[in-house]
Protein backbone atom coordinates (compact mmCIF):
# COMPACT_ATOMS: atom_id res chain seq x y z
CA UNK A 1 0.00 0.00 0.00
CA UNK A 2 2.32 2.73 1.22
CA UNK A 3 6.02 2.86 1.85
CA UNK A 4 6.08 2.71 5.66
CA UNK A 5 3.85 -0.34 5.63
CA UNK A 6 6.08 -2.38 3.33
CA UNK A 7 9.19 -1.49 5.30
CA UNK A 8 7.79 -3.11 8.40
CA UNK A 9 9.29 -6.50 9.05
CA UNK A 10 7.01 -9.37 9.85
CA UNK A 11 8.11 -10.03 13.40
CA UNK A 12 8.02 -6.43 14.51
CA UNK A 13 5.71 -5.48 17.35
CA UNK A 14 2.92 -3.12 16.34
CA UNK A 15 4.05 -0.54 18.85
CA UNK A 16 5.64 2.03 16.58
CA UNK A 17 3.27 1.45 13.71
CA UNK A 18 1.34 4.66 13.12
CA UNK A 19 -2.41 4.31 13.22
CA UNK A 20 -2.87 7.90 12.07
CA UNK A 21 -0.50 9.55 9.66
CA UNK A 22 -0.77 13.09 8.37
CA UNK A 23 1.66 13.96 5.65
CA UNK A 24 1.97 17.56 4.52
CA UNK A 25 -1.71 18.24 5.20
CA UNK A 26 -3.09 21.69 4.37
CA UNK A 27 -6.60 22.96 4.64
CA UNK A 28 -7.87 26.24 3.27
CA UNK A 29 -11.47 27.32 3.79
CA UNK A 30 -13.06 29.36 1.04
CA UNK A 31 -11.48 30.49 -2.18
CA UNK A 32 -9.71 33.42 -3.75
CA UNK A 33 -9.49 36.56 -1.68
CA UNK A 34 -11.66 35.18 1.12
CA UNK A 35 -9.51 32.09 1.58
CA UNK A 36 -8.71 31.25 5.20
CA UNK A 37 -5.66 29.02 5.56
CA UNK A 38 -6.53 26.91 8.60
CA UNK A 39 -3.76 24.32 8.40
CA UNK A 40 -0.51 24.48 6.49
CA UNK A 41 1.75 21.54 5.81
CA UNK A 42 1.05 19.62 8.99
CA UNK A 43 2.83 16.31 9.36
CA UNK A 44 2.01 14.25 12.39
CA UNK A 45 1.69 10.65 13.34
CA UNK A 46 0.02 8.80 16.16
CA UNK A 47 1.44 5.39 16.87
CA UNK A 48 -0.84 2.54 17.70
CA UNK A 49 -1.79 2.69 21.35
CA UNK A 50 -0.30 6.14 21.74
CA UNK A 51 -1.99 9.06 23.47
CA UNK A 52 -1.16 12.33 21.73
CA UNK A 53 -2.29 15.67 23.10
CA UNK A 54 -2.78 18.41 20.56
CA UNK A 55 -2.38 21.86 21.95
CA UNK A 56 -2.75 25.29 20.44
CA UNK A 57 -4.26 28.72 20.80
CA UNK A 58 -7.89 29.31 19.91
CA UNK A 59 -8.58 29.20 16.19
CA UNK A 60 -5.30 27.55 15.24
CA UNK A 61 -7.01 24.70 13.43
CA UNK A 62 -7.27 21.93 16.00
CA UNK A 63 -10.91 21.13 15.27
CA UNK A 64 -10.18 21.35 11.57
CA UNK A 65 -7.43 18.78 11.97
CA UNK A 66 -9.72 16.35 13.79
CA UNK A 67 -12.48 16.81 11.20
CA UNK A 68 -10.03 15.91 8.49
CA UNK A 69 -8.86 12.80 10.29
CA UNK A 70 -12.48 11.80 10.97
CA UNK A 71 -13.28 12.17 7.28
CA UNK A 72 -15.87 14.89 7.91
CA UNK A 73 -13.95 17.15 5.56
CA UNK A 74 -11.25 16.79 2.90
CA UNK A 75 -7.77 18.30 3.02
CA UNK A 76 -6.85 20.84 0.36
CA UNK A 77 -3.45 19.24 0.02
CA UNK A 78 -1.50 16.41 1.56
CA UNK A 79 -2.37 12.92 2.62
CA UNK A 80 -4.11 11.41 5.62
CA UNK A 81 -3.71 7.72 6.24
CA UNK A 82 -5.63 5.96 8.98
CA UNK A 83 -4.61 2.49 7.83
CA UNK A 84 -8.21 1.54 7.29
CA UNK A 85 -8.75 1.65 11.05
CA UNK A 86 -12.09 2.65 12.46
CA UNK A 87 -12.33 6.12 13.88
CA UNK A 88 -14.50 7.37 16.70
CA UNK A 89 -14.87 10.97 17.68
CA UNK A 90 -16.03 12.90 20.72
CA UNK A 91 -17.02 16.48 20.14
CA UNK A 92 -16.68 19.50 22.34
CA UNK A 93 -20.41 19.23 23.06
CA UNK A 94 -21.88 15.84 23.96
CA UNK A 95 -23.77 15.80 20.61
CA UNK A 96 -26.30 13.27 21.91
CA UNK A 97 -29.55 12.66 20.06
CA UNK A 98 -32.29 14.25 22.17
CA UNK A 99 -35.02 11.93 20.89
CA UNK A 100 -33.25 8.85 22.22
CA UNK A 101 -32.67 7.59 25.72
CA UNK A 102 -29.14 7.43 27.06
CA UNK A 103 -28.97 3.74 26.30
CA UNK A 104 -30.37 4.17 22.78
CA UNK A 105 -27.79 6.87 22.12
CA UNK A 106 -25.02 4.43 22.91
CA UNK A 107 -26.79 1.79 20.84
CA UNK A 108 -26.71 4.01 17.76
CA UNK A 109 -23.06 3.09 17.32
CA UNK A 110 -24.02 -0.59 17.26
CA UNK A 111 -27.17 -0.14 15.23
CA UNK A 112 -25.25 1.15 12.26
CA UNK A 113 -23.36 -2.15 12.19
CA UNK A 114 -26.55 -4.17 12.31
CA UNK A 115 -26.05 -5.61 15.80
CA UNK A 116 -29.24 -7.32 17.00
CA UNK A 117 -31.42 -5.41 19.43
CA UNK A 118 -30.91 -7.67 22.41
CA UNK A 119 -27.16 -7.62 22.09
CA UNK A 120 -27.22 -3.86 21.62
CA UNK A 121 -29.03 -3.48 24.92
CA UNK A 122 -26.54 -5.63 26.74
CA UNK A 123 -23.50 -3.94 25.24
CA UNK A 124 -24.83 -0.47 25.92
CA UNK A 125 -25.48 -1.43 29.54
CA UNK A 126 -21.90 -2.68 29.84
CA UNK A 127 -20.46 0.48 28.37
CA UNK A 128 -22.58 2.69 30.59
CA UNK A 129 -21.28 0.70 33.53
CA UNK A 130 -17.73 1.47 32.41
CA UNK A 131 -18.40 5.20 32.48
CA UNK A 132 -20.19 4.80 35.83
CA UNK A 133 -23.65 5.48 34.49
CA UNK A 134 -25.06 2.04 35.11
CA UNK A 135 -28.48 3.10 36.34
CA UNK A 136 -29.09 5.90 33.86
CA UNK A 137 -29.79 4.02 30.62
CA UNK A 138 -33.50 4.87 30.58
CA UNK A 139 -32.99 8.59 31.17
CA UNK A 140 -33.06 11.25 28.51
CA UNK A 141 -29.86 13.18 27.80
CA UNK A 142 -31.31 16.46 29.06
CA UNK A 143 -31.95 14.90 32.44
CA UNK A 144 -28.23 14.45 33.02
CA UNK A 145 -25.56 16.92 34.03
CA UNK A 146 -22.94 18.14 31.55
CA UNK A 147 -20.28 15.79 32.86
CA UNK A 148 -22.63 12.83 32.71
CA UNK A 149 -23.58 13.66 29.15
CA UNK A 150 -19.94 13.78 28.15
CA UNK A 151 -19.53 10.33 29.66
CA UNK A 152 -22.49 9.06 27.62
CA UNK A 153 -20.76 10.53 24.61
CA UNK A 154 -17.60 8.68 25.60
CA UNK A 155 -19.56 5.44 26.00
CA UNK A 156 -21.03 5.96 22.54
CA UNK A 157 -17.59 6.52 21.08
CA UNK A 158 -16.31 3.38 22.80
CA UNK A 159 -19.26 1.41 21.40
CA UNK A 160 -17.86 2.04 17.94
CA UNK A 161 -14.95 -0.21 18.87
CA UNK A 162 -12.72 2.03 16.88
CA UNK A 163 -8.96 1.84 16.74
CA UNK A 164 -8.57 5.57 16.93
CA UNK A 165 -10.38 7.91 19.28
CA UNK A 166 -10.44 11.60 18.40
CA UNK A 167 -11.43 13.95 21.19
CA UNK A 168 -12.10 17.64 20.65
CA UNK A 169 -11.82 19.44 23.98
CA UNK A 170 -14.19 16.91 25.51
CA UNK A 171 -13.83 18.16 29.06
CA UNK A 172 -13.54 21.87 28.34
CA UNK A 173 -16.86 22.78 29.93
CA UNK A 174 -16.55 20.71 33.09
CA UNK A 175 -15.58 21.72 36.61
CA UNK A 176 -12.08 20.80 37.74
CA UNK A 177 -13.05 17.97 40.04
CA UNK A 178 -15.22 16.17 37.50
CA UNK A 179 -12.52 16.69 34.92
CA UNK A 180 -9.84 15.13 37.09
CA UNK A 181 -12.01 12.08 37.65
CA UNK A 182 -12.71 11.78 33.94
CA UNK A 183 -8.98 11.97 33.23
CA UNK A 184 -8.46 8.93 35.43
CA UNK A 185 -11.33 7.15 33.70
CA UNK A 186 -10.10 8.00 30.24
CA UNK A 187 -6.59 6.86 31.07
CA UNK A 188 -7.86 3.57 32.39
CA UNK A 189 -10.07 2.93 29.35
CA UNK A 190 -7.32 3.94 26.94
CA UNK A 191 -4.90 1.47 28.52
CA UNK A 192 -7.39 -1.38 28.74
CA UNK A 193 -8.45 -1.04 25.15
CA UNK A 194 -5.13 -0.18 23.55
CA UNK A 195 -6.68 2.81 21.79
CA UNK A 196 -4.79 5.41 19.83
CA UNK A 197 -5.98 8.78 21.04
CA UNK A 198 -5.66 12.23 19.54
CA UNK A 199 -6.80 14.61 22.24
CA UNK A 200 -7.34 18.29 21.55
CA UNK A 201 -7.27 20.76 24.38
CA UNK A 202 -6.11 24.24 25.19
CA UNK A 203 -5.46 23.39 28.78
CA UNK A 204 -1.71 22.79 28.99
CA UNK A 205 -1.77 20.80 32.19
CA UNK A 206 -4.49 18.57 30.86
CA UNK A 207 -2.37 17.95 27.77
CA UNK A 208 0.65 16.98 29.89
CA UNK A 209 -1.43 14.97 32.36
CA UNK A 210 -2.80 12.73 29.63
CA UNK A 211 -0.41 12.64 26.69
CA UNK A 212 2.52 10.45 25.79
CA UNK A 213 3.41 13.41 23.63
CA UNK A 214 2.21 16.97 23.51
CA UNK A 215 2.11 18.43 20.02
CA UNK A 216 1.97 22.18 19.90
CA UNK A 217 0.34 23.83 16.90
CA UNK A 218 1.19 27.35 15.85
CA UNK A 219 -1.52 29.72 14.69
CA UNK A 220 -2.50 31.15 11.33
CA UNK A 221 -1.89 29.02 9.57
CA UNK A 222 -1.66 26.01 11.87
CA UNK A 223 1.67 24.21 11.74
CA UNK A 224 3.38 21.82 14.11
CA UNK A 225 5.49 24.17 16.23
CA UNK A 226 6.95 21.66 18.60
CA UNK A 227 6.56 18.08 19.73
CA UNK A 228 7.20 17.48 23.44
CA UNK A 229 7.70 13.93 24.65
CA UNK A 230 6.19 13.45 28.12
CA UNK A 231 8.49 11.22 30.10
CA UNK A 232 6.46 11.19 33.28
CA UNK A 233 5.41 7.81 34.65
CA UNK A 234 1.76 6.90 34.95
CA UNK A 235 -0.53 7.20 36.77
CA UNK A 236 -0.01 10.92 36.83
CA UNK A 237 -1.56 13.55 39.02
CA UNK A 238 -2.46 16.81 37.39
CA UNK A 239 -1.18 18.88 40.32
CA UNK A 240 2.08 16.99 40.70
CA UNK A 241 5.33 18.96 40.37
CA UNK A 242 6.43 16.88 37.39
CA UNK A 243 3.29 17.68 35.39
CA UNK A 244 3.36 21.31 36.47
CA UNK A 245 7.03 21.61 35.51
CA UNK A 246 6.63 20.37 31.97
CA UNK A 247 3.42 22.33 31.65
CA UNK A 248 5.23 25.58 32.39
CA UNK A 249 7.82 24.80 29.71
CA UNK A 250 5.05 24.14 27.20
CA UNK A 251 3.17 27.25 28.30
CA UNK A 252 6.28 29.35 27.75
CA UNK A 253 6.60 27.98 24.22
CA UNK A 254 2.89 28.61 23.60
CA UNK A 255 3.29 32.17 24.83
CA UNK A 256 6.06 32.78 22.31
CA UNK A 257 3.72 31.50 19.59
CA UNK A 258 0.99 33.87 20.65
CA UNK A 259 3.40 36.82 20.97
CA UNK A 260 4.54 36.26 17.42
CA UNK A 261 1.06 37.34 16.39
CA UNK A 262 0.93 40.31 18.73
CA UNK A 263 3.13 42.38 16.50
CA UNK B 1 5.39 13.69 49.53
CA UNK B 2 5.80 9.95 49.13
CA UNK B 3 2.64 9.39 51.10
CA UNK B 4 0.81 11.83 48.91
CA UNK B 5 1.82 9.91 45.83
CA UNK B 6 0.71 6.51 47.07
CA UNK B 7 -2.76 7.67 48.07
CA UNK B 8 -3.53 9.02 44.67
CA UNK B 9 -1.79 6.24 42.77
CA UNK B 10 -3.63 3.51 44.61
CA UNK B 11 -7.01 5.15 44.52
CA UNK B 12 -9.21 2.10 44.91
CA UNK B 13 -11.58 1.71 41.97
CA UNK B 14 -14.70 1.61 44.11
CA UNK B 15 -13.70 4.78 45.92
CA UNK B 16 -13.35 6.32 42.51
CA UNK B 17 -16.74 5.08 41.43
CA UNK B 18 -18.32 6.36 44.63
CA UNK B 19 -16.74 9.74 44.16
CA UNK B 20 -18.20 9.95 40.66
CA UNK B 21 -21.58 8.78 41.89
CA UNK B 22 -21.44 11.44 44.60
CA UNK B 23 -20.73 14.21 42.11
CA UNK B 24 -23.51 12.93 39.85
CA UNK B 25 -25.98 12.93 42.72
CA UNK B 26 -25.01 16.49 43.62
CA UNK B 27 -25.40 17.66 40.05
CA UNK B 28 -28.78 16.03 39.67
CA UNK B 29 -29.92 17.33 43.06
CA UNK B 30 -32.13 20.06 41.64
CA UNK B 31 -34.04 17.77 39.33
CA UNK B 32 -36.24 16.05 41.91
CA UNK B 33 -39.51 14.45 40.79
CA UNK B 34 -42.53 16.63 40.24
CA UNK B 35 -44.68 17.13 43.32
CA UNK B 36 -48.03 15.35 43.49
CA UNK B 37 -51.12 17.32 42.54
CA UNK B 38 -49.19 19.13 39.85
CA UNK B 39 -51.34 17.66 37.11
CA UNK B 40 -54.58 19.03 38.51
CA UNK B 41 -53.11 22.44 39.20
CA UNK B 42 -51.73 22.38 35.65
CA UNK B 43 -55.15 21.67 34.16
CA UNK B 44 -56.80 24.28 36.37
CA UNK B 45 -54.06 26.77 35.55
CA UNK B 46 -54.89 26.44 31.87
CA UNK B 47 -58.63 26.19 32.33
CA UNK B 48 -59.43 29.31 34.27
CA UNK B 49 -58.02 31.83 31.76
CA UNK B 50 -60.09 30.10 29.08
CA UNK B 51 -63.22 30.30 31.20
CA UNK B 52 -62.50 33.92 31.95
CA UNK B 53 -62.09 34.68 28.24
CA UNK B 54 -65.35 32.86 27.44
CA UNK B 55 -67.10 34.84 30.16
CA UNK B 56 -65.86 38.17 28.79
CA UNK B 57 -66.91 37.25 25.25
CA UNK B 58 -70.39 36.25 26.43
CA UNK B 59 -70.75 39.52 28.34
CA UNK B 60 -69.71 41.55 25.29
CA UNK B 61 -72.05 39.56 23.10
CA UNK B 62 -74.98 40.16 25.45
CA UNK B 63 -74.03 43.82 25.65
CA UNK B 64 -74.18 44.22 21.87
CA UNK B 65 -77.56 42.48 21.76
CA UNK B 66 -78.91 44.75 24.51
CA UNK B 67 -77.58 47.83 22.76
CA UNK B 68 -80.32 47.27 20.15
CA UNK B 69 -78.03 47.90 17.17
CA UNK B 70 -79.61 44.87 15.48
CA UNK B 71 -83.06 43.44 16.11
CA UNK B 72 -83.07 40.17 18.06
CA UNK B 73 -84.19 38.05 15.05
CA UNK B 74 -81.07 39.16 13.16
CA UNK B 75 -78.55 38.85 15.97
CA UNK B 76 -79.61 36.39 18.65
CA UNK B 77 -78.33 36.65 22.21
CA UNK B 78 -76.37 33.99 24.11
CA UNK B 79 -79.35 32.57 25.95
CA UNK B 80 -81.38 31.95 22.80
CA UNK B 81 -78.34 30.65 20.93
CA UNK B 82 -77.41 28.13 23.60
CA UNK B 83 -81.02 27.08 23.81
CA UNK B 84 -81.03 26.36 20.07
CA UNK B 85 -77.67 24.64 20.38
CA UNK B 86 -79.09 22.34 23.06
CA UNK B 87 -82.10 21.53 20.89
CA UNK B 88 -79.98 20.77 17.86
CA UNK B 89 -77.53 18.62 19.78
CA UNK B 90 -80.42 16.47 20.92
CA UNK B 91 -81.37 15.54 17.34
CA UNK B 92 -79.53 12.70 15.56
CA UNK B 93 -79.62 14.65 12.27
CA UNK B 94 -77.35 17.30 13.70
CA UNK B 95 -74.87 14.72 14.90
CA UNK B 96 -74.93 13.20 11.45
CA UNK B 97 -74.01 16.58 9.98
CA UNK B 98 -71.12 16.81 12.47
CA UNK B 99 -70.06 13.28 11.56
CA UNK B 100 -70.04 14.05 7.83
CA UNK B 101 -67.90 17.13 8.41
CA UNK B 102 -65.51 15.27 10.68
CA UNK B 103 -65.20 12.41 8.24
CA UNK B 104 -64.25 14.86 5.51
CA UNK B 105 -61.81 16.61 7.80
CA UNK B 106 -60.10 13.42 8.90
CA UNK B 107 -59.79 11.87 5.44
CA UNK B 108 -58.71 15.15 3.88
CA UNK B 109 -56.14 15.72 6.60
CA UNK B 110 -54.87 12.14 6.43
CA UNK B 111 -54.31 12.39 2.69
CA UNK B 112 -52.66 15.78 3.23
CA UNK B 113 -50.26 14.29 5.75
CA UNK B 114 -49.34 11.56 3.32
CA UNK B 115 -48.90 13.97 0.44
CA UNK B 116 -47.00 16.43 2.62
CA UNK B 117 -44.67 13.70 3.86
CA UNK B 118 -43.88 12.39 0.40
CA UNK B 119 -43.42 15.81 -1.16
CA UNK B 120 -41.49 17.14 1.84
CA UNK B 121 -39.20 14.12 1.92
CA UNK B 122 -38.48 14.29 -1.80
CA UNK B 123 -37.97 18.02 -1.92
CA UNK B 124 -35.73 18.06 1.14
CA UNK B 125 -33.60 15.23 -0.17
CA UNK B 126 -33.30 15.81 -3.89
CA UNK B 127 -31.45 18.98 -4.70
CA UNK B 128 -32.98 19.50 -8.15
CA UNK B 129 -36.51 19.18 -6.79
CA UNK B 130 -35.58 21.56 -4.03
CA UNK B 131 -34.50 24.24 -6.46
CA UNK B 132 -37.60 23.67 -8.58
CA UNK B 133 -40.33 23.36 -5.97
CA UNK B 134 -39.01 24.82 -2.73
CA UNK B 135 -40.39 28.31 -3.21
CA UNK B 136 -43.48 27.06 -5.03
CA UNK B 137 -44.53 25.16 -1.91
CA UNK B 138 -44.06 28.24 0.24
CA UNK B 139 -46.03 30.20 -2.33
CA UNK B 140 -48.89 27.71 -2.26
CA UNK B 141 -49.25 28.33 1.47
CA UNK B 142 -50.13 31.96 0.83
CA UNK B 143 -52.88 31.04 -1.68
CA UNK B 144 -56.32 31.53 -0.09
CA UNK B 145 -58.05 28.18 -0.35
CA UNK B 146 -61.35 29.69 -1.48
CA UNK B 147 -59.58 30.70 -4.69
CA UNK B 148 -59.18 27.03 -5.59
CA UNK B 149 -62.91 26.27 -5.59
CA UNK B 150 -63.86 27.47 -9.07
CA UNK B 151 -61.21 25.18 -10.52
CA UNK B 152 -62.13 22.33 -8.18
CA UNK B 153 -65.79 22.57 -9.15
CA UNK B 154 -64.90 22.63 -12.84
CA UNK B 155 -62.76 19.53 -12.38
CA UNK B 156 -64.88 17.49 -9.99
CA UNK B 157 -68.35 19.07 -10.14
CA UNK B 158 -70.32 19.73 -6.96
CA UNK B 159 -68.98 16.63 -5.25
CA UNK B 160 -67.11 15.72 -2.12
CA UNK B 161 -64.00 15.23 -4.25
CA UNK B 162 -63.98 18.95 -4.97
CA UNK B 163 -63.95 19.69 -1.23
CA UNK B 164 -61.26 17.11 -0.49
CA UNK B 165 -59.15 18.46 -3.32
CA UNK B 166 -59.15 21.92 -1.82
CA UNK B 167 -58.59 20.66 1.72
CA UNK B 168 -55.50 18.81 0.54
CA UNK B 169 -54.18 21.80 -1.36
CA UNK B 170 -54.70 23.90 1.75
CA UNK B 171 -53.02 21.57 4.23
CA UNK B 172 -50.33 19.64 2.37
CA UNK B 173 -47.98 22.58 1.64
CA UNK B 174 -47.79 23.49 5.34
CA UNK B 175 -47.05 19.91 6.28
CA UNK B 176 -44.41 19.55 3.57
CA UNK B 177 -42.90 22.85 4.58
CA UNK B 178 -42.71 21.80 8.23
CA UNK B 179 -40.73 18.75 7.24
CA UNK B 180 -38.45 20.68 4.88
CA UNK B 181 -37.72 23.32 7.50
CA UNK B 182 -36.98 20.60 10.05
CA UNK B 183 -34.52 18.94 7.68
CA UNK B 184 -32.87 22.27 6.91
CA UNK B 185 -32.42 23.17 10.53
CA UNK B 186 -31.10 19.84 11.72
CA UNK B 187 -28.27 20.88 14.06
CA UNK B 188 -24.99 20.37 12.15
CA UNK B 189 -23.40 18.83 15.22
CA UNK B 190 -25.93 15.97 15.12
CA UNK B 191 -25.20 15.44 11.44
CA UNK B 192 -21.51 15.26 12.22
CA UNK B 193 -22.12 12.90 15.11
CA UNK B 194 -24.23 10.68 12.85
CA UNK B 195 -21.56 10.73 10.18
CA UNK B 196 -18.80 9.79 12.61
CA UNK B 197 -20.95 6.93 13.91
CA UNK B 198 -21.08 5.63 10.36
CA UNK B 199 -24.51 6.72 9.14
CA UNK B 200 -24.48 7.82 5.50
CA UNK B 201 -27.02 8.97 2.94
CA UNK B 202 -30.39 7.28 3.37
CA UNK B 203 -29.52 5.83 6.78
CA UNK B 204 -28.36 9.22 7.99
CA UNK B 205 -31.64 10.63 6.73
CA UNK B 206 -33.77 7.99 8.44
CA UNK B 207 -31.92 7.73 11.73
CA UNK B 208 -30.76 11.29 12.28
CA UNK B 209 -32.32 13.89 10.01
CA UNK B 210 -35.94 12.75 10.13
CA UNK B 211 -36.10 12.34 13.92
CA UNK B 212 -34.33 15.66 14.37
CA UNK B 213 -36.98 17.39 12.28
CA UNK B 214 -39.87 16.05 14.33
CA UNK B 215 -40.63 19.27 16.27
CA UNK B 216 -40.78 21.29 13.08
CA UNK B 217 -42.86 18.60 11.39
CA UNK B 218 -45.31 18.70 14.28
CA UNK B 219 -45.60 22.48 13.94
CA UNK B 220 -46.32 21.94 10.25
CA UNK B 221 -49.04 19.40 11.11
CA UNK B 222 -50.66 21.87 13.45
CA UNK B 223 -50.68 24.62 10.88
CA UNK B 224 -51.81 22.14 8.22
CA UNK B 225 -54.77 21.19 10.39
CA UNK B 226 -55.77 24.83 10.76
CA UNK B 227 -55.67 25.30 7.00
CA UNK B 228 -57.54 22.04 6.40
CA UNK B 229 -60.31 23.06 8.76
CA UNK B 230 -60.70 26.48 7.17
CA UNK B 231 -60.67 25.07 3.64
CA UNK B 232 -63.25 22.49 4.65
CA UNK B 233 -65.64 25.11 6.02
CA UNK B 234 -65.24 27.25 2.92
CA UNK B 235 -65.84 24.17 0.79
CA UNK B 236 -68.97 23.12 2.61
CA UNK B 237 -70.41 26.60 2.20
CA UNK B 238 -69.72 26.64 -1.52
CA UNK B 239 -70.28 23.03 -2.49
CA UNK B 240 -73.71 21.99 -1.22
CA UNK B 241 -74.33 18.31 -1.80
CA UNK B 242 -77.95 17.15 -1.69
CA UNK B 243 -78.96 14.70 1.05
CA UNK B 244 -75.65 15.10 2.82
CA UNK B 245 -76.00 17.54 5.63
CA UNK B 246 -72.78 18.99 7.04
CA UNK B 247 -71.80 21.84 9.35
CA UNK B 248 -71.02 24.21 6.49
CA UNK B 249 -74.24 23.30 4.75
CA UNK B 250 -76.10 24.05 8.03
CA UNK B 251 -74.53 27.49 8.13
CA UNK B 252 -75.64 28.09 4.56
CA UNK B 253 -79.28 27.17 5.20
CA UNK B 254 -79.40 29.00 8.52
CA UNK B 255 -78.46 32.14 6.67
CA UNK B 256 -81.00 31.41 3.91
CA UNK B 257 -83.71 30.97 6.55
CA UNK B 258 -82.40 33.90 8.61
CA UNK B 259 -82.15 31.59 11.64
CA UNK B 260 -79.77 33.72 13.65
CA UNK B 261 -79.66 31.53 16.76
CA UNK B 262 -79.09 28.38 14.70
CA UNK B 263 -76.34 30.06 12.72
CA UNK B 264 -74.51 31.19 15.84
CA UNK B 265 -74.98 27.76 17.45
CA UNK B 266 -73.33 26.05 14.49
CA UNK B 267 -70.52 28.59 14.52
CA UNK B 268 -69.89 27.73 18.17
CA UNK B 269 -69.72 24.04 17.29
CA UNK B 270 -67.18 24.77 14.52
CA UNK B 271 -65.09 26.88 16.87
CA UNK B 272 -65.14 24.29 19.63
CA UNK B 273 -64.07 21.48 17.30
CA UNK B 274 -61.25 23.63 15.93
CA UNK B 275 -60.01 24.53 19.40
CA UNK B 276 -60.33 20.96 20.63
CA UNK B 277 -58.16 19.55 17.87
CA UNK B 278 -55.68 22.35 18.22
CA UNK B 279 -55.37 21.43 21.89
CA UNK B 280 -54.52 17.88 20.88
CA UNK B 281 -51.63 19.15 18.77
CA UNK B 282 -50.56 21.43 21.58
CA UNK B 283 -50.50 18.50 23.98
CA UNK B 284 -48.45 16.41 21.58
CA UNK B 285 -46.03 19.28 21.12
CA UNK B 286 -45.73 19.76 24.88
CA UNK B 287 -45.04 16.07 25.41
CA UNK B 288 -42.35 16.14 22.72
CA UNK B 289 -40.70 19.19 24.21
CA UNK B 290 -40.65 17.62 27.63
CA UNK B 291 -39.10 14.43 26.30
CA UNK B 292 -36.43 16.34 24.42
CA UNK B 293 -35.74 18.75 27.23
CA UNK B 294 -36.65 21.75 25.09
CA UNK B 295 -38.88 23.17 27.77
CA UNK B 296 -37.88 25.03 30.88
CA UNK B 297 -38.82 23.48 34.19
CA UNK B 298 -41.19 26.34 34.96
CA UNK B 299 -43.18 27.97 32.26
N1 LIG C 1 -16.29 26.09 7.88
C1 LIG C 1 -15.38 27.07 7.95
N2 LIG C 1 -15.36 28.06 7.02
C2 LIG C 1 -14.44 29.04 7.06
N3 LIG C 1 -13.49 29.15 8.00
C3 LIG C 1 -13.44 28.21 8.95
C4 LIG C 1 -14.38 27.12 8.97
N4 LIG C 1 -14.10 26.34 10.04
C5 LIG C 1 -13.05 26.91 10.64
N5 LIG C 1 -12.63 28.01 9.99
C6 LIG C 1 -11.47 28.87 10.33
O1 LIG C 1 -10.35 28.04 10.42
C7 LIG C 1 -9.55 28.38 11.53
C8 LIG C 1 -9.35 27.19 12.42
O2 LIG C 1 -10.58 26.83 13.00
P1 LIG C 1 -10.73 25.63 14.03
O3 LIG C 1 -12.14 25.55 14.43
O4 LIG C 1 -10.11 24.42 13.46
O5 LIG C 1 -9.86 26.16 15.27
P2 LIG C 1 -9.64 25.53 16.71
O6 LIG C 1 -8.18 25.41 16.91
O7 LIG C 1 -10.43 24.29 16.86
O8 LIG C 1 -10.20 26.66 17.64
P3 LIG C 1 -10.87 26.53 19.10
O9 LIG C 1 -9.76 26.31 20.05
O10 LIG C 1 -11.49 27.87 19.30
O11 LIG C 1 -11.85 25.43 19.05
C9 LIG C 1 -10.23 29.55 12.21
O12 LIG C 1 -9.59 30.72 11.80
C10 LIG C 1 -11.65 29.49 11.70
O13 LIG C 1 -12.16 30.79 11.60
MG1 LIG D 1 -12.14 23.76 18.14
Amino acid sequence: MTAPLTERTAGETGDDQPSVLLDGVSKTYGQGRNAVPALDDVSLSVRRGEFVSLLGASGCGKSTLLSLVAGLDRPTAGRIDTRGGKIAMMFQEPALFPWLTVSANVEMALRVRGVARKERRARAAELLEIVHLGGFGARRPHELSGGMRQRVSLARALAQEADVLLMDEPFGALDAMTRDLLHDELERIWRERGLSVLFVTHNVREAVRLGDRVVLLSSRPGRVAEDFPVGIGRPRVIDSPAVAGLASTVTERLRQEVLRHGR
Amino acid sequence: MAADRTTSAEKAPDVHARQIAGLDALELGGAAGRPAGRLWSGVWGRLWPMLLAAGIVLALWQGVVWSGRWPEYVFAGPAETFGTLGERLSTPEYWQAVAVTMRRAVTGFAVSVLAGLVVGALVSRVRVLRAAFGSLITGLQTMPSIAWFPLAILLFGLTESAITFVVILGAAPSIANGLIAGVDYTPPILLRAGHVLGFRRLRLYLHVILPASLPSFLAGLKQGWAFAWRSLMAGELVVIIAHQSSLGERLYYDRELADSAGLLATMIVILVIGIGIDLLFETADGALRRRWGLRQARD
